[in-house]
């Protein structure tokens, strides 16, 4: 089971993680990124109060279900879910779910870091930050992201 | 073929999309076309490791060949997750 979803609206975890539960696995893994409001090593006195989602209309879903059939047959699980939310999100906000479920805990868990690994580099996604001053800021992609995809090739 | 461009590319750019102009064999050659227009083309194209592409939705390198592709993006190193 493949499920990818991109929206606006919070998501509801347990239903999702449930619903990998139910394919025949032994083992669910589930990753959630958050807004951070330290934000920016770059600006570490400006406190994040909202993350700005840009996507790829386009291109994100296929994006998304190619790297989540990569893990399925890379780690022989029996499901995969991603939900990435776009527009405006405020501190302390869920922005993502990846989640793997397996028959064993390993390929779950190594599954799970697959996904949001590749989901960085790969998925066509952009993140402003909006900073308490009213200033605001794209995000600048990081290399140790670009390194720890590059790990699974 | 349209340009679609998005994030900071975007707003440098002023658009988020556009016909592209004929005479670009590969991905590269279309950026030195579109850098020709100046502006907020030249600024935002004009440093290539700053920027990825896609044709057609795919991830490709600036030697690809545009071929009979429809849309080419232009976008900065993705920052989701």
């Amino acid at each position: 089971m493949i499920d990818v979803q991109v929206q606006t609206e919070r998501f509801d975890s347990g239903a999702a993680l449930d619903a990998l539960a139910q394919t025949g696995a032994g083992a669910v893994a589930s990753f959630i990124g958050i807004v951070r409001a330290d934000g920016d090593v770059a600006y570490p006195d400006r406190r994040v109060t909202a993350l700005e989602l840009e996507q790829y209309p386009a291109m994100t879903e296929a994006a998304l279900r190619s790297i989540s059939e990569a893990a399925t047959e890379r780690f022989s699980l029996t499901g995969a879910i991603i939900i990435h939310r776009i527009g405006r999100l405020e501190a302390g906000e869920p922005i993502v779910l990846a989640a793997a479920a397996a028959p064993h805990r390993a390929d779950a868990l190594d599954a799970c870091a697959y996904l949001i690994d590749r989901l960085k580099t790969g998925a066509p996604f952009w993140k402003k930050q909006h900073f308490a001053d009213g200033s605001a800021k794209w995000v600048e992609a990081k290399g140790s992201d670009d390194a720890r995809a590059a790990g699974w090739e | 073929m349209k340009i679609v461009y998005f994030a900071w590319v975007r707003e440098q750019i002023g658009c988020d999309e556009e016909p592209a102009p004929e005479g670009a064999v590969t991905v590269a050659d279309m950026l030195d076309l579109l850098r020709g227009k100046g502006g907020g083309h030249a600024a935002a194209l004009g440093d290539e490791s700053r920027l990825r592409f896609a044709l057609d939705q795919l991830m490709v390198k600036s030697d690809a060949k545009l071929g009979n592709a429809s849309e080419l993006a232009i976008f900065p190193p993705v920052t989701g997750g």
